[in-house]
């Protein structure tokens, strides 16, 4: 499995179940819709796939390598686009993704390259001079997934990314990042409570309460009704 | 190896970028020890009489005494301004994005500390700048002998910074904190006066301040402008240093740490 997998998950904040059994399988070059609403548990999910915290039990392996065993190799796999932004607004769109590409161990032409290349494929190599604070909400996320790309990841992480886009923006970074599956192979996990956002022929799962309620194809869980019916249905049943 | 170089230039860069970006956190960073020197130590100069007592071999001015100390308040107000930034690049996310970095955590933290350490250094020079154009003149040698002293007193006073950011939640909570650090390791140091001074006031307020890891860092930096090893002072200092970060890693333990406490959804 080269993708993303996630085996027997469980985490507790206290003495509240954060996350219980969670396991989900995403194949290499695969778009995973995680939809769930809010408290549901995908931020904490995010946090122990990127090991921000680390869970007493169950295993995670990015793109084959254990994130437990090997953190640093499991590390250097993923790419993420956190909920809250986290550019330095005083900083240039360039040396946001310098100091990233540092991080990463990458310097001197190489990393330039690649940061031209990253802006380059999110549609952002002209805004690379301009400082974070004068772009709109739209392109701070563009600029966020760019820099998520800068060391060429295997899987994409990105928790609610279009939190606070308007309709058009949101649009745009769905298909943009739709595109980069299908033309780059990335595995990507997406975490949203917005079902517009999942397309039916997207991996879909549902995730309420720390559960998760459906694993599947999204058209196939849909079953010909609308998916936002569907949602509300399962996890208001549970509610 | 190459790679954790590369990490270690650039969150140093980032902090320079953001620290030039911020020129009145640079002017207040600098009022600060200067007003002390340049009111304060005047008013006090004849109030406070000075015995001769090492590093020193003659009778010196009440402004020369201070230097080291006010050195040691830009390091100790820096460190605390980078663990406030700390809080509030965790608050912001940003700490995120650090934490994340395939790199060990020990490193990625310890790179921070770093890149605290060479602001502070660079106000402190500043300062010994000015102190210089102002008539408090250390011999040649003792200026390059106080970048190591600075830097190892910056280092443990920027685990401290360290640590605490890592038990504080909010930036809220961070005033009071200051209050309760910043204010009593000044205070109850020998950065204003001599621990002989102290003495004079109460066996147990000397021993506080001989106790103070704060006051080892200022007796490092107070021998070293005058190109002398205070070997004890480094051991404390070096100790201190050794016991913040031991409890900064701790804080941040991802098993353990401040993000299990906030996480949300």
């Amino acid at each position: 499995m080269s993708g993303l997998s996630v085996a027997g998950l469980s985490f507790r904040y206290g003495a509240r179940a954060a996350l219980e059994d969670v396991s989900l399988e995403v194949a290499e070059g695969a778009f995973c819709a995680l939809l769930g609403p809010n408290g549901a548990g995908k931020s904490t999910l995010f946090a122990l796939l990127t090991r921000l915290l680390v869970a007493p039990r169950g295993r995670i392996a990015v793109a084959g390598v254990d994130l437990a065993r090997a953190p640093t190799a499991a590390l250097a796999r993923i790419g993420v686009v956190f909920q809250q932004p986290t550019l330095d607004l005083d900083l240039t769109v360039r040396q946001n993704l310098r100091y990233f590409a540092g991080l990463h161990g990458l310097s001197g032409r190489a990393a330039e390259a690649r940061i031209v290349a990253a802006l380059d494929r999110l549609g952002m190599a002209e805004r690379a001079g301009e400082k974070v604070r004068a772009l709109n909400g739209g392109h701070r996320r563009r600029t966020e997934i760019a820099r998520a790309l800068v060391h060429r990841p295997s899987v994409l992480l990105l928790d609610e990314p279009t939190v606070g886009l308007d309709a058009a923006s949101r649009a745009a970074l769905v298909e943009h990042v739709h595109r980069l599956c299908a033309e780059e192979g990335l595995t990507v996990l997406w975490a949203t409570h917005l079902t517009d956002e999942v397309r039916p022929g997207d991996r879909l799962v549902i995730l309420h309460r720390g559960r998760v309620l459906r694993d599947g194809i999204a058209g196939e869980i849909a079953a010909g009704r609308p998916l936002t019916a569907v949602f509300l249905e399962l996890t208001g049943a549970e509610a | 190896m190459r790679a954790a170089l590369v990490a270690l230039r650039v969150i140093v860069a980032r902090e320079a970028l953001r620290f030039l970006g911020q020129r009145g956190r640079f002017l207040a960073a600098l009022v600060r020890p200067l007003v002390w020197l340049l009111v304060f130590a005047a008013g006090f100069r004849a109030a406070l009489g000075l015995s001769i007592t090492p590093p020193y071999q003659t009778y010196i001015t009440y402004e020369t005494y201070i230097v080291p100390g006010l050195c040691g308040m830009i390091l100790l107000f820096n460190g605390m301004q980078s663990s406030l930034s700390l809080v509030y690049d965790r608050e912001m996310g940003s700490m995120r994005l650090l934490l994340t970095a395939p790199q060990p955590r020990w490193w990625l933290l310890f790179c921070k500390l770093m890149a605290g350490a060479v602001i502070s250094i660079l106000q402190a020079c500043a300062f010994l700048a000015i102190a210089w154009l102002y008539g408090i003149r250390m011999p040649w040698a003792g200026y390059l002998w106080a970048l190591p002293a600075l830097f190892v007193a910056a280092l443990m006073l920027g685990a401290l910074g360290l640590a605490l950011s890592s038990f504080i939640r909010q930036l809220e909570n961070f005033a009071g904190v200051m209050n309760f650090v910043i204010f009593p390791m000044f205070f109850l140091s020998s950065a204003l006066y001599p621990l002989w001074k102290m003495k004079e006031a109460g066996r147990l307020l000397h021993d506080i301040c001989a106790a103070n890891p704060f006051t080892h860092a200022v007796e490092l930096i107070r021998f070293a402008l005058y190109a002398e090893a205070n070997l004890p002072a480094l051991g404390w200092t070096l100790a201190a240093t050794a016991a913040f970060l031991a409890l900064a890693l701790r804080g941040y333990d991802p098993a353990r740490g401040l993000v299990r406490r906030r996480e949300g959804g």
